[in-house]
Order: structure tokens, then sequence, then C-alpha cells
């Protein structure tokens, strides 16, 4: 799922998130969200929240203990 | 090669080197001091690595290490401290990777004492420590063949990727005898499986952790099956005067020389006793065994233990021949005449 | 698009690690692997993984790896380098692990001044086994074998091993850090950089402690977790660089 919001695009590998929510801790921008979907191996997953800008600071994949968040550059 | 006068510690060492070992590690343990001491100066004179580590417990874990990237590998101790490599013997099993270990054995248990015996053919025959494996074990009956199956013993490890014990004891140990070393191996294949970097290759890994039951259990056949093959391939002894034998000793290491001494006694006054001699404690020469009760009533199972081979010699057997047993444990070298009068009393008993 | 996070050349690809929500491991083995390529000695790797929770790391790290006893990972280690001084070889380890039934083993290579580096996750409880009492506890933890809280009357005191050998004379890098949020992961990272720098510098035994969240054994989230790191076990384990004789052996 990408959501698209000013400089960077945010994607979470949402059947790999365990939904630890350290992501939505760390991020200043408030871009992730714990989702109220459950994935398959039944954690809720971090999602990104639209219309909120990414600024690219990569607090989210450094944090990240499963390697499952992906910024992309426009 | 000319004959040289050496000890056994020093010939276990010495046909380590020539075998294209390249690592030691050990930790101090009398009476097999002198086998480490000659690889301080040796082995690493030739090139190789002599490591003295903080316990057997890190060197046999040393060992793990070094064996994993392909080198040939010898660690040695005595009773005590083998039973603390015996973590490691076990993981060396689990992740199939060759090793030599050297147990020179001692009065057990518990400290014990440095003299020789013969108590630890249990723990090394049946694995010795957890899981469900086998080693291959062999049991030199001279400071020559100490040279010779040392050399042997690193061959049957890469052949079969299994840590191979050799069992002697102090006295074997500590004696000297002239030996004719085997030439330098030269030139050992590249172990394919050996960890050594991926390079820009896949990646490996040796792990003895298995959690799912059926693939456990199928590594476990594995294993089974290999030690079948060396069952079929390796089993070793030495037949001594058995041809016209009513009595057949059974007796390894510094055992079966006394037992050797006492049968020819026994000869001079006309006793037709013979030995055979274990080479190969694990596998055990069953067959041979089995083959000789088909026609012999009588076997005396001697060993400087309270009867441990016996039970193997039991199970060879199987029940149709009678056998008698002679043991001195604790350290005690019994003598050729303490055993020749056994010899003798076993023979008047067939007589009635 | 162009994606600013690759996938680390030496983390396999696209596994779901068997690491409860929130585990430090996950951070810590993404930054080795990312060090692992950055540093260019992937090639020529060989980790040592431990018994306890990173005992399959082999599934995640896409290098050569031996598994090792529970506690003897030096030593194996030391036989890999001691056979092979051209590879690059790392332990991976726990504080069970590393500072209980391993303490002579870590004690006697880093003596020794083995030529390998040492990654301690130090999170105060054993993991694996379902989070009971280490040597690191801290006091008063409640852990299902200090049920009341740790007691230095009946079980001694936080163990601090890295401090211990940190003093010794064949320890090149040693550095204690916190893996308590964003900041946490670059102090990390860069000690372990130092640490991998020290052995391919040639120079001798180097060691990185990380103060690890165990959200599942410490019964925390994993937010409340990382403020616990900072909060307490900061506290008892100081951060910072323990000793770093680098400079003397250039």
């Amino acid at each position: 799922m990408a959501q698209k919001t000013g400089k960077c695009t945010v994607m979470v590998k949402s059947e790999s998130c365990k939904g630890c929510s350290l992501c939505i801790e760390f991020c200043k921008s408030g871009k992730l969200v714990l989702s109220d979907k459950l994935n398959k191996m039944g954690y809720r997953y971090a999602e990104p929240v639209e219309d909120t800008a990414c600024t690219g600071c990569m607090i989210c994949t450094s944090i990240c203990p499963d390697l499952v968040i992906e910024v992309y550059d426009e | 090669m000319n004959k040289v006068f050496i000890s056994g510690n020093h010939a276990f060492a010495e046909a380590a080197i020539r075998a294209g070992c390249s690592c030691y590690f050990g930790y101090p343990i009398t009476p097999q001091n002198e086998l480490g001491e000659y690889m301080a100066n040796h082995l690493v004179n030739n090139g190789g690595v002599f490591l003295q580590s903080e316990s057997e417990t890190a060197a046999i874990n040393m060992v793990i290490g070094a064996s994993s990237t392909g080198a040939r590998v010898m660690t040695s101790s005595s009773s005590p401290g083998i039973s603390l490599k015996q973590e490691g013997i076990s993981f060396l099993a689990g992740f199939e990777l060759p090793a030599v270990i050297v147990n020179v054995m001692r009065g057990g248990p518990g400290l014990g004492n440095i003299a020789p015996a013969q108590g630890d053919y249990f723990q090394a025959t049946r694995g010795g420590g957890h899981g469900d494996y086998r080693t291959p074990v062999l049991a030199p009956g001279s400071v020559q063949e100490i040279a010779d199956l040392t050399f042997e013993a690193f061959s049957i490890a890469d052949r079969y990727r299994t840590p191979v014990m050799i069992l002697g004891d102090g006295m074997m140990g500590q004696m000297k005898e002239p030996v004719v070393f085997p030439d330098f191996v030269k030139d050992l294949p590249e172990k394919e499986w050996a960890l050594k970097g991926r390079g820009t290759g896949k990646s490996r890994y040796m792990a003895s952790l298995i959690l799912d039951p059926l693939e456990m259990e199928r590594h476990n056949w594995k294993l089974m099956r290999k030690y079948g093959e060396i069952e079929k391939n390796e089993v070793r002894y030495e037949s001594f005067m058995t041809d016209d034998a009513d009595i057949i000793v059974i007796a390894y290491g510094t055992a079966a020389r006394i037992a050797k001494g006492a049968i020819k006694r026994a000869r001079g006054d006309g006793i037709r006793a013979g030995l055979i001699r274990p080479i190969t404690l694990w596998p055990f020469p069953k067959k041979v065994l089995l083959d000789f009760a088909s026609h012999i009533s009588r076997f005396i199972v001697f060993e400087m233990s309270t009867g441990q081979m016996l039970e193997d010699v039991q199970l060879a057997i199987a029940g149709k021949a009678e056998i008698a047993f002679h043991g001195r444990p604790g350290g005690v070298i019994p003598t050729p005449a303490e055993f020749a009068r056994y010899i003798y009393r076993e023979n008047q008993k067939l007589k009635k | 698009m162009k994606l600013k996070n690759d996938w680390p050349k030496y983390y396999k690809k696209d596994v779901v690690s068997h690491y409860c929500p929130g585990c430090g491991h996950g951070i810590v083995h993404r930054i080795v692997a990312e060090l692992l390529e950055e540093m260019q000695v992937g090639e020529r790797a060989i980790c040592v993984n431990p018994a306890g929770c990173a005992v399959l790391a082999y599934l995640y790290f896409d290098i050569d790896m031996l598994e090792s006893a529970h506690g003897r990972g030096t030593a194996m280690a030391t036989g890999i380098k001691r056979a092979r001084p051209d590879l690059f070889v790392f332990t991976y380890q726990g504080d069970g692990d590393l500072s209980a039934i391993g303490t002579a083993e870590t004690i006697h290579s880093a003596n020794r001044g083995e030529h390998i580096t040492v990654i301690f996750i130090n999170n105060a409880v054993y993991g694996m086994t379902g989070g009971q009492m280490a040597p690191t506890t801290l006091i008063g933890q409640e852990t299902t074998t200090s049920p009341l809280g740790r007691n230095p009357a009946l079980e001694g005191y936080p163990l601090h091993i890295t401090d211990l050998v940190a003093t010794f004379r064949g320890v090149i890098y040693a550095e204690r850090v916190s893996l308590d949020g964003p900041a946490g992961v670059t102090r990390t990272k860069k000690a372990i950089r130092n640490a991998f720098q020290t052995q391919i510098d040639g120079l001798g035994y180097s060691i990185v402690e990380i103060l690890s969240a165990c959200p599942t054994n410490w019964k925390m989230s994993p937010v409340d977790s990382f403020s616990w790191i900072k909060n307490e076990m900061t506290r008892e384990y100081t951060p910072g660089v323990l000793t770093d004789k680098r400079g003397d052996k250039k």
C-alpha cells in the first residue's frame, strides 16, 4: 500500500509487519499509524496516513526490527 | 624414514603432524602432557597452530571452529578432561565435522589417579555425549601402532566426516618404543563443504539445531547410515595364536600386551590359548568372535576395568559360549604372570 | 520513484524473522548486514551465532554461519580465526550465553586478544527460555526465576562483563551502546563499525555491548521497552566507549 504525500513515499509490507509500533512512536511527522485490520500473522500492522508529508528522514526504516518499511524519493 | 625411539605421547603428535594436522587445541592434564608440549614445538615449527586453551571445553570448541574451515584438527586429554569435551564431541557428530580426539586414559571415576586404566570404554564407544551418535574408536597396542592409527584416524575422520577417538592409556602414552613414522601427507583434497566465507557464491551454515522432529529424525537416520558404512568397512583386529586355540582371550591396548605375555607362558605349559585384540573398539569386531563361538567354548575378557568391553563381547557371542572376565580397575597394572594364572584356572574348568 | 533503503545484500530476502514484535535483534541484525556490505567484508565473513534467541540467525544473515553450543561462541571463533586468519570472524551472543555459561570463553578469548569481534546483546534476561534471571538482570527486576525481583543478597549484582574485559590489554575496542531509539540506532551502527574496523585493521579483539529490548519477557510494549532501556538499564550500564586502544596499536 502506497500513500503519496510531499517529498517521499512510504510503503509498509503489511504482511510482514508485527505491529510493534516503534516506527509510529519515533516518526516526527505522524506519517504512520496502526491499522485497524489484522494481517495473516494476526498483527495490526503499521500503515501510512494519507495527506501527511513524509520528510524522508529514514527514522522509521532504521528503527524497524523487521525490514518491512520502504521509503521512495519522488 | 629411520626408526626413532619415541614415547607414545610424542608419537601421537608426530604422526598427527605428518597426517597434515594443522591445528591443535588442548589443556594440560596428566598423563598426556607431552603430547601438547610436542605440538607447541613441532606443530608450530611446521607452520601449524598450537593453542593452549582455558579448558577442555574451550579446546573442543576451538576444534569445531577450525574443523568447520576444513582444517585437519586434533585435541587430546585424559579421562576427566575427555568428560568435559563430550558436549563438543556431540556437536562435532551433529555438524558432521571431522576431528581426532586422543584420550590417554587414567584411573577413575572422578579425578581418580594418573595411572593407566581402561575405564572410559563405555564413554568412548557409546558416543559419550548426548544424542544418538557413535564415534569410531581406535585402540593402539604399541607406540608403532599409535603412529599408524593416528595417521589413519585423520583419513577416517575426513572420509566419514566424523570425530574419531583414539583410546590409549597412561602406559601407552608414557612408554617409549622404536617407531617408523609414515611420510608427510602432501596435497590434501579441498573440502567443498567447509566454511570459508561465501565469496561470490551462496552462503552456507552449519547448525545442529533441527526443530522439526521429522527433519531431525531424517538427520539421525542419515547419521546411522553413515555409521552402518563405518561398521561395514572399518572393523580392525589382530589375531594372535588363535589357529589352534581352545581358549580365546579378548583384550585391547595395554591389557592386550599383558595378555600376550600370559598367553606365551600358558602356551609354554601346553595350554592352547590365543588372543583377539580389537583395534577398533567401535565398530567392534563382532563377526570374528561369533565365528570363533561356533567351535570354541571358552572366552576370557581381560580389561583394566571392572568389565566394560565385556558387554560388547557378550553381545557379539550372543550366549553361544562361556565368557569369563578378569579385570584390574583403578590404575593397577596386572602382570602377565597374574593373568597367566587366570588362564590356567579357566583351562582347568575346560577339562572338567 | 527511487527506493532510498535497499534491502541489505547480506540479509536474506523477504524473510519474516521469528523474533517477537519490537525485539532488538532485528534492528541489530540489519545494522550488521548493512555494515558487512558497506565495509566489504561479507564475502569473507563467518558469523558464529549462539544458542538463545539468535540461534536461528543463519536464516537471516546471508553469509557463512556456524552455530555454537551455549556459551562457546568465542572458542569456536578462535578456532576459525586461528585456522584461517584471512577470514572476518564475529560472534553474535546474548547475555546468558556470553556472561553466564560462556564466561570463561569470553574472558579468555578477550584476554588472548583474539582478532575477532563480539556483538553482545544485553537484554537483562534469558529470552528464548522464557524470561529467567540472567547475570545482567537489574537489581529488583522481576523475572520468572526472580519473581520478587533480583535480590543482591541472594542473587548477586548485575555483571558488567564488558567493563571487565575492557580492562584487558588484549581488548582493543569495547563500547556499550543503548538501543533505545533512533539516536541509539545510529550509535549502535557507529560502534559496530569501529569494532569491525578494528578487526579489518588487524589490531585485535573488539566487543560492542548493545542494551537491547526484550518486550515479551519484560512484559512491556515495544515502545515502553525502549523507554525502560533509556530510563532504567542505562543507569546500571552506562553507555560509552569503554576502551579504545586503536591509536596505541597503529
